[in-house]
């Protein structure tokens, strides 16, 4: 089943709040992680809500309403949200909370850590009483709830299908996944990521959301066509195969491909297994890469989708995201390849 | 339903055993696995019951095979336990003979493990065994589980507050019906923490008493940690091997209440909504229905709009009870566990009632099951799980035809 991407709504490290231009500048940071560019909240939820909000909620409350609008829909058939971490910031209150002696805590950053928070409180925000769930798996996070939202279009239960994929970062997440080994151990240049090719990767954030609809409009970017998920693929080989019988199975080969976007982020642990298809079946492709603007996090391929969709309206390619260069004579289909510490692998097709 | 969905297996570890016929015999004796709280340390044992999987954090281990206890949390384990059952049950050797995929829910994930870790870490960030807090996403239970299984073809996790197993019976079925996966196992894991315990203790709808649904002086929920799986397959794989299937899911429905973040709305619309969705899908009468497991938690709000919204699509209502006051709330897992329990009540013939009931709601005119009831001829049973945010869930699971 094919949807077609209507609207999108996205708070990233870049200046991407404006569903009008297309990255028109891009932002250079020196930093230890990719920190989301905050709009004003306020001018999307009221702020004697928004005061209790965490920031999390707000990018989730306020890049749904970008997607909503940039789309003109008033109420989608579904919600649908996929988050790896949920809102980190107030389980770390909880646990802080619980550590001063079980007593006397605020009750609100325990209502606000729970995973489907966002979907809901998008719902109450909107009073939509539709179809409502929340994925939160890793790197498939919004991959699932993409699955998802396709099969309620199949299933003629949706129209429209408000999907968005959010994660946040903080300092003291940040601190304990340097320790475990995912991240630079000194703050990098986001534009010099892969020179260094050192381990760890640089991390990210953001919220993504995509209003899907199941006819083409006015507002279209462009179509999803499929997207799949790989669990634990280990023989370098896997990935080439898993790549071709994805395409086959829309009826494409790589020859017809006009652009991939590789998930690169400069853990050189991992780029590899993009090297290797980007020397292999991709070689004569044009090839992009996304992390060093929105940096790494489990639901970033929210940012590659957008990446995507604008490139096939706009018919352009910002050179910031150009790995190499072989241009096409026009740009029909798009590859997303992505992969987490080699275990979590999604594809994403999109056309014109 | 296009292409009918059959439950080939079905495996769980609750408060009231660690297997099927555990929790089965448990729940014709009319016995409660609430108690004291013994698994963590904290200011609230002796004050709050709980509902505790009667092991060790080693002894789970080994029942679930593995060595090593302290590189799994608690989360992993019970669903390790559950899942190999259901695949037993299902009577799978090899999961790849098939496109299987794991659907599991969970709403702590590995916070069993992280609280400790954070503990360290707030004193000293340079502190804290990093084996404690790897295993914090929600992801990473379901992925253990996979492997263990030896799951490829698909794996996601739902987190949808108290709603979440329902979900992945929703989507496991819906992956089948549209071609994406021959079979699903479905269901969810939740351990009691710390973290839980706290975070709803700061809503003041904890029972001190140990919770009692739908009864007038009923003063909240009691928590409880399970893990419950459903093996889900197609018709045609039910056919094609001769499986005789243990039920047939035959609706469900998905809604969100859009009211208020912890608070049901007064009227029930999300409850409404979703039971009515899931007849509808069902092309069943609501007098086909011929038992309801109520989401019944114990809290004031849950269970007057739950009721209302009964009362608005039911007349008469069935028979009904909350196992709850059985199991406690066990979260994400408890729409999964309530689904291995409505099955049993098909199987069995038997309505396993509300423990600890004894005043009728005054703003309602039904009442539960209070006392076990055997020799029904049970057809269609609707099972209901409702979650914070307003996420409720529907699932219709009916006997053979």
């Amino acid at each position: 089943m094919t949807a077609f991407i209507n609207g999108i709504g996205l708070i990233s490290p870049q200046h991407t709040a404006d569903p009008g231009v297309f990255l028109p500048d891009i932002v250079e940071y020196t930093t230890d992680f990719l920190q989301a560019i905050d709009p004003k909240y306020k001018e999307f939820i009221n702020p004697i809500a928004a005061r209790r909000m965490s920031r999390l909620i707000k990018m989730g409350i306020t890049s749904a309403k970008m997607a909503l609008s940039d789309a003109g829909c008033q109420m989608p058939d579904a919600i649908i949200t996929g988050t790896g971490l949920g809102s980190v910031e107030d389980t770390e209150k909880i646990l802080s909370g619980m550590n001063a002696g079980e007593q006397l805590m605020n009750p609100t950053p325990f209502i606000q850590s729970t995973y489907n928070t966002i979907s809901s409180q998008i719902a109450i925000t909107l009073k939509c009483h539709n179809y409502n769930s929340t994925y939160v798996h890793r790197s498939f996070s919004f991959e699932s709830a993409l699955q998802d939202a396709l099969i309620q279009f199949e299933e003629h239960i949706a129209e429209y299908a408000l999907v968005g994929g959010i994660d946040e970062m903080t300092s003291n997440h940040l601190q304990i996944t340097r320790r475990a080994g995912h991240w630079k151990m000194q703050p990098v240049n986001n534009l010099q990521l892969l020179t260094d090719k050192t381990p760890g990767a640089l991390a990210g954030e953001g919220a993504a959301y995509f209003l899907l609809g199941d006819r083409h409009a006015s507002s279209t970017y462009a179509t999803l066509n499929d997207v799949k998920t790989l669990y634990n693929l280990n023989k370098a080989t896997d990935q080439e195969g898993a790549i071709n019988t994805f395409l086959a199975d829309n009826d494409l080969t790589t020859d017809q491909l006009d652009a991939v976007i590789l998930g690169y982020n400069g853990d050189v642990l991992f780029d590899e297994i993009y090297d290797r298809l980007g020397s292999g079946i991709f070689q004569q492709k044009q090839q992009l890469w996304y992390k060093h603007l929105c940096g790494e996090y489990y639901t970033s391929t929210g940012f590659a989708l957008w990446l995507a969709a604008n490139v096939l309206k706009h018919q352009l390619i910002p050179a910031a995201i150009k790995l190499n260069n072989h241009p096409s004579r026009q740009l029909q289909h798009i590859l997303i390849y992505n992969q987490y510490r080699n275990t979590n692998h999604s594809l994403f097709l999109l056309s014109r | 339903m296009s292409k009918r969905i059959y439950i080939t297996g079905i495996g769980i570890i609750s408060s009231i055993g660690n297997n099927v016929p555990e929790v089965l015999s448990s729940l014709k004796d009319c016995k409660s696995g609430i108690g004291e709280i013994t698994l963590f340390p904290t200011l609230h044992k002796g004050l709050l019951p709980m509902a505790e999987v009667k092991l060790s954090h080693n002894q789970l281990t080994a029942l679930a095979e593995k060595e090593r206890a302290e590189h799994y949390t608690r989360t992993t384990l019970l669903g390790m336990v559950a899942a190999k059952e259901a695949l037993r049950s299902a009577g799978i050797d090899h999961v790849n003979d098939r496109r299987t995929g794991l659907l599991s829910a969970t709403t702590v994930g590995g916070m069993d493990r992280s609280e400790v870790f954070y503990q360290e870490f707030v004193q000293n960030p340079d502190k804290g065994r990093l084996r404690d807090i790897v295993n914090h996403d929600c992801g990473d239970s379901t992925e253990r589980i996979a492997t263990e299984l030896g799951v490829r073809h698909l794996v996601s996790t739902i987190s949808t507050a108290c709603s979440s197993s329902a979900n992945t019976i929703m989507f496991g079925a819906d992956l089948i019906r549209f071609g994406k996966a021959d079979r699903m196992i479905v269901g969810g894991t939740d351990s009691v923490t710390r973290f839980t315990l706290n975070g709803f203790n700061t809503l003041m709808i904890l029972d001190k008493r140990g919770c009692h649904p739908f009864d007038e002086h009923r003063a909240g929920l009691t928590l409880g940690e399970a893990a419950a799986y459903l093996v889900l397959e197609s018709e045609d794989i039910v056919e094609k091997e001769g499986k005789q299937p243990l039920a047939e899911l035959t609706g469900y429905g998905n809604a969100n209440d859009a009211y208020h973040q912890t608070a049901s709305s007064l009227d029930g619309t999300g409850a409404f909504l979703a039971m009515s969705k899931a007849l509808k899908m069902s092309n069943l009468k609501s007098s086909d229905i011929d038992y309801i497991n109520v989401h019944g938690t114990g809290t004031e709000n849950n269970d007057l709009s739950e009721g209302v919204a009964l009362e608005r699509i039911f007349d008469p209502v069935p028979l009904f009870s909350s196992t709850k006051s059985y199991t406690g709330h066990t979260l994400g897992a408890a729409g999964a566990v309530e689904a291995v329990i409505a099955i049993l009540s098909i199987q069995n013939r038997m309505i396993f009632p509300n423990l600890l009931w004894s005043t009728p709601m005054k703003e309602l005119k039904i009442k539960p099951v209070t006392e076990i009831l055997t020799d029904q001829n049970i057809r269609h049973v609707l099972s209901n799980s409702f979650g914070f945010g307003g996420n409720n869930s529907t699932v219709i699971l009916s006997k053979l035809t």
